[in-house]
């Protein structure tokens, strides 16, 4: 199986609406493959397709070598879905959750029990296997959640933004967990609104109007943002803000706390300039860096300019 | 408990000096409230749903006319007054949500985790609005899982199982930890957490974005040691080097020593 996923101009629309447009898209196995876009972007609708659970409206897309349209019924041992919303039953047990998910993909019997123990194993919910999943915290669902998701050993796992509004220390187990499906060759196509998930991925498509404008490895997106990034520290960010993006030579200005994040095409030119027009505002510059590029900073630089307007 | 709607088992606490227990009416009135889940009416229409959280708050009407228009000006919402909240997408909501919570002017806001799950820009215009708000006097007292955001703050709170565990400027919080961290790009990243995990003087090894965290403690020698480790393993690590600490690498550690 060469290629996990594989879509040809796939397309969905709904009334008065295109929500996934002409999208061409090849996953090779074993890849970590982010997605990420603005609200709306379509992101969702992307992955539920994938997931077998709509129907497309033109195009086609293979996951796991079956076609979605014709053969939906091969895909869907091959996949694990999680979806953005929590699905368990949050008055049924840890225990329990497994067991209702293990019944409806008929887990033998023979191998239940063992699979069963692993996934609580591997999740970290040993020791919690009699708890209601309502009375778990948001780190735990998502943890058990996605043990519910591996309970048929799925090679494709389809992850709509798996840790939204889960705290960083649970984000890092989790992300912990996705490494080692990862080495045991799964495919894992993962859709974020965490930047700093979206450079674990090997490669990430940006998505936006229901289309893929870029999609490339995140040291390459990287290098497409021209110029440079300098923080510069102020006694005052928001005049210190205010004053900056008046200057032609900066090209954006975002505030974080004192400290400024100046979008320039050549610091070493532009920030003498920078330093006069501060002082001159009366603006006392505590000190003034160079920052390394993250995922954050490009994506606000270029899902703000390609394909139009966002949100 | 500081909103005025649970009772305090022990202590006191006072918001904008009226007691949480014994006056939560007097603080109910003055503060807005925006909550993770927005609490917008789905099948009222933006203009509406001001309207009736200016009725809530009883905003007389000729305040709640200026209001509106400053409002809608802020959320970027003026020509869609007539639009349904429910057909809103997320970005748009939380906005408008923000815009409920300010109705009335309050001198005091809290935000429990306003911007869950929207996209980085969304997230950027959010915060120009709060921090509009913030120079013109109003407080802000906000919850977020982005540590990203948190840089945002002039004083953060890190919070662990109901106890404040560091307090201060996000500045003061980075320079007051002490422990070294490495920074490197392995060829077999899951490999060398792994295998960094188990040695002695690491006290913890994690992601980091596309590179590996190691945490050493106090031992200064880390980027040496990890390099000779993992070389040993038939590993590569490149560009092995000392980093000034991020919230994110505070955070994760403060939060694992409290849990030993």
């Amino acid at each position: 199986m060469p290629e996990a996923i594989k879509t040809e101009n796939l397309t969905k629309r709904f009334a008065g609406l295109t929500a996934v447009e002409d999208i061409n898209l090849a996953v090779p196995a074993g890849e970590i493959f982010g997605l990420v876009g603005p609200d709306g972007a379509g992101k969702t609708t992307l992955i539920r397709l994938l997931a077998t659970i709509l129907l497309r409206s033109d195009g086609d897309a293979q996951v796991g070598g079956y076609s979605v349209t014709d053969q939906a019924q091969l895909v869907r041992p091959l996949v694990g879905y999680m979806s953005q919303r929590f699905t368990l039953y949050v008055d049924l047990t840890v225990l329990e959750n497994l067991r209702f998910f293990a019944d409806i993909y008929r887990i033998p019997a023979d191998v239940r029990a063992k699979r069963i123990e692993e996934l609580l194993a591997f999740s970290q919910l040993t020791g919690f296997t009699e708890r209601p999943a309502g009375q778990l915290s948001g780190g735990m669902k998502q943890k058990l959640a996605l043990a519910c998701t591996l309970i048929h050993e799925p090679r494709i796992l389809l992850l709509d933004e798996p840790t939204t509004g889960v705290d960083p220390v649970s984000r890092r187990d989790f992300w912990k967990i996705l490494s080692r499906l990862h080495q045991d060759g799964a495919t894992i196509f993962v859709a974020t609104p965490y930047m700093d998930e979206a450079e674990r991925c090997q490669r990430v498509a940006l998505m936006k109007d229901g289309k893929i404008v870029l999609c490339d490895s995140p040291a390459n997106i990287k290098a497409l943002v021209p110029g440079e990034v300098v923080a510069i520290e102020v006694g005052d960010a928001h005049q210190g803000a205010r004053v900056l993006r008046e200057h032609p030579l900066a090209m954006r200005v975002d505030m974080y706390g004192e400290v400024l994040h100046v979008y320039t095409d050549d610091a070493g030119v532009a920030l003498p300039g920078f330093r006069r027009r501060l002082e001159e505002a009366g603006i006392g510059i505590v000190s003034i860096h160079p920052v390394e590029l993250s995922m954050e900073n490009a994506y606000i630089h270029l899902a703000g300019r390609i394909g139009g307007q966002t949100s | 408990m500081l909103c005025g709607v649970l009772d305090p088992t022990a202590g006191r606490a006072e918001v904008l000096g009226f007691d949480v227990s014994k006056e939560p009416d007097e603080i109910k009135r003055r503060i807005g409230y925006m909550s993770q889940k927005f609490s917008l009416y789905e099948d009222l229409t933006v203009a509406e749903n001001l309207a009736f959280y200016a009725g809530i708050y009883d905003v007389s009407e000729d305040v709640f006319a200026e209001r509106r228009l400053a409002i809608l000006e802020m959320a970027d919402l003026r020509g869609r007054e007539d639009e349904l909240a429910g057909n809103l997408s997320v970005g748009w909501k939380q906005r408008l949500a923000l815009g409920c919570a300010i109705v009335h002017q309050p001198p005091m806001l809290f935000l429990d985790e306003p911007t869950g799950g929207v996209d980085p820009i969304a997230r950027r215009h959010f915060w120009d609005l709060l921090y509009d708000m913030a120079r013109e006097g109003v407080t802000l007292f906000v919850t977020t899982h982005y540590m990203e955001e948190a840089e945002h703050c002039h004083r953060l709170g890190f919070i662990y199982d109901g106890k404040i565990i560091a307090l201060d400027s996000p500045k003061k919080i980075k320079e007051r930890f002490a422990d070294h961290i490495i920074e490197m790009v392995c060829d077999d990243q899951e490999a060398a957490l792994a295998l960094l995990d188990k040695h002695e003087r690491v006290r913890n090894v994690y992601l980091y974005g596309a590179a590996v965290h190691v945490n050493f403690g106090d031992f200064t020698g880390g980027a040496a040691e990890a390099g000779k480790v993992l070389k040993a393993a038939g590993l590569r690590a490149m560009n092995a080097a000392p980093v000034s600490p991020s919230l994110e690498d505070v955070f994760v550690s403060l939060i694992e020593r409290a849990q030993d």
